[in-house]
């Protein structure tokens, strides 16, 4: 007689909460494949955990969001945010699209230059410039935004030393009804300083004052703050017209358009309450449409945003480790991912699924990373399928600031593919080795050997 | 064997209620399978070897999730307290 297929034994208490009345589905299901390739495959190939990226979600989402601007403004151009996610692949899929590049230290200049994109189409933000960034950026023409005095002042010194024009902006702050306001990169607009700023650099006669930019926030979940700051960016490039007759090309609202993440703590999933990009292109259009420039001066509208653009296409997957009980009776689930791959697990309640049906047996479980760290902790409380050791997960929407922020610690960063628009995998960054690592070491003579 | 507290209502899909706490609580078809071995009284060893011939597990995964099964049990207070006497 043949077996049945064992399922763990369990038990749950029934809780008889407040029912919601949304009712949102607690059950789990399964995501097996990505772009047509089981990712139970693509861990045999290439190890657990991997990160998996697909090309066809980056590509979609891109086109989606540049419809959605493009249709409601004559002049759009998106510069990819390298900082989101600088693997070369990455970028040169955005590329590829017609996206410049927006970077923001010498290093991501550096990548961007030598991945091809020409200096006029890598605009240079950020607090962190040094001399020779400065140097090497004003030499290529790229598009330096400004973020304070001291740098406005280097500024005017190399153009005077190298005898060139730098093409800048200026990035403003400004209060635009959110809470953090962030006030600490660049110039203040309600206090006057960034009309100060600009009419230093319209007095300094040896800069192009080519842009107003500004970057309001990380994660914003309301459009209304984006129109907000469309207005007032809209107000200075009028006066500038109107006091000095200086046209500006382009007016760069920066990023911050939140992911369909669900933040911690937050109530409802993102994917419900994430607005939409044509909700963000109409609250940032329209404010520029109505605004007083006059219609044939209407600057290029320039978008930053990262976050948004990669979060979907990337994967997490890999294998479960153990399970143990805690002190309280609930679950617990180790997996072989931890805070040191998944920086975002601080920020978001990821959406961890199993690869394969499992049962629909749900348990409240704590999913921790293999550190040896108490704040390893992947998932504080999830309801979750009961997953037994060697089992594999995928965590989704990971594709920003993962690979960028990840550290090496305690274990080696792992590899990372991508799937082509065929669905074929391409290792797109080696998993790290012990060599990876102690490349970078030197040992002094005295310390190379020791009796134990 | 641990043994089932007496006033503990099982019903045949499942559905358990403990009268003392006046919580509920709800077995899979195997916990139940389980429960109902042990209320009739059968050895780990007889219980362990009915199941591993019905169900496709070995004996290392079966003791593994048969004692976390009990622990919980014991975790909600559904066995009966063991004493020395």
């Amino acid at each position: 007689m043949e077996k049945l297929p064992f399922e763990r034994p369990t038990i749950q208490k029934i809780s008889a909460g407040i029912p919601s009345k949304h009712g949102i589905s607690r059950k789990l299901e399964p995501l097996s494949h990505i772009d047509g390739l089981s990712i139970k495959s693509l861990i045999n190939d290439y190890g657990s955990p991997l990160f998996i990226l697909s090309e066809s979600s980056i590509r979609k989402t891109y086109k989606e969001a540049y419809r959605a601007f493009s249709s409601r403004y004559p002049n759009v151009q998106f510069a990819w945010s390298y900082k989101t996610n600088y693997l070369n692949a990455v970028c040169n899929v955005f590329h590829q699209e017609g996206a410049w590049a927006e970077v923001v230290s010498g290093f991501e200049y550096d990548k961007a230059a030598a991945n091809g994109v020409p200096g006029e189409s890598i605009i240079f933000n950020g607090p962190d410039k040094s001399k020779e960034n400065l140097r090497k950026a004003i030499q290529n023409s790229s598009l330096i935004h400004i973020d304070h005095f001291d740098e406005l002042y280097e500024i005017i010194h190399l153009s005077r030393e190298m005898d060139e024009r730098p093409k800048v902006a200026i990035r403003i702050n400004m209060d635009v009804g959110i809470y953090p306001k962030w006030d600490r990169f660049g110039f203040n607009f309600e206090n006057g300083e960034a009309w100060d700023a600009l009419n230093r650099i319209k007095a300094s006669k040896n800069l192009d004052l080519i842009g107003l930019h500004t970057h309001i926030g990380t994660y914003m979940m309301t459009t209304q703050a984006y129109k907000i700051a469309a207005s007032k960016l809209a107000q200075l490039a009028v006066s500038l017209e109107k006091k000095h007759g200086h046209v500006i090309q382009y007016i760069d609202i920066g990023g911050g358009f939140a992911s369909k993440n669900t933040l911690r703590g937050a109530y409802y999933p993102g994917t419900d309450t994430t607005p939409s990009f044509d909700d963000f292109a109409e609250a940032i259009t329209s404010a520029l449409m109505s605004s007083e420039i006059k219609p044939d001066h209407l600057p290029m509208l320039i978008l930053e945003t990262g976050r948004a653009l990669i979060d979907d296409a990337g994967y997490l997957a890999g294998t479960v480790l153990a399970n143990k009980r805690l002190s309280d009776g609930r679950r617990a689930t180790i997996i072989d991912t931890g805070v040191n791959l998944l920086f975002t697990a601080f920020w978001y309640e990821h959406d961890i699924r199993p690869i394969e049906p499992i049962s629909d047996q749900m348990e409240d479980t704590t999913i921790y990373g293999p550190l040896c760290m108490n704040i390893d902790v992947i998932r504080g409380n999830v309801m979750f399928p009961l997953l037994k050791k060697g089992d594999h997960y995928v965590v989704r929407r990971v594709g920003a600031y993962n690979t960028t922020q990840w550290m090496q610690f305690i274990n080696l960063r792992p590899q990372i593919v991508m799937l082509d628009m065929k669905g074929k995998a391409h290792l797109v960054r080696k998993g790290e080795t012990l060599d990876t690592i102690n490349s970078q070491e030197i040992t002094p003579e005295h310390l190379q050997n020791f009796n134990l | 064997m641990p043994k089932i507290r007496k006033n503990i209502a099982i019903s045949e899909s499942g559905f358990v209620f403990d009268p003392l706490s006046g919580e509920s609580y709800s077995l899979n078809p195997l916990g139940l399978e389980i429960i109902h071995l042990i209320k009739n009284g059968q050895s780990y060893e007889d219980l362990s070897e009915v199941l591993l011939a019905k169900y496709e597990v070995d004996q290392e995964t079966f003791d593994r999730y048969f004692y976390d099964f009990v622990a919980t049990l014991k975790q909600f207070n559904l066995l009966e307290v063991e004493t020395d006497a």
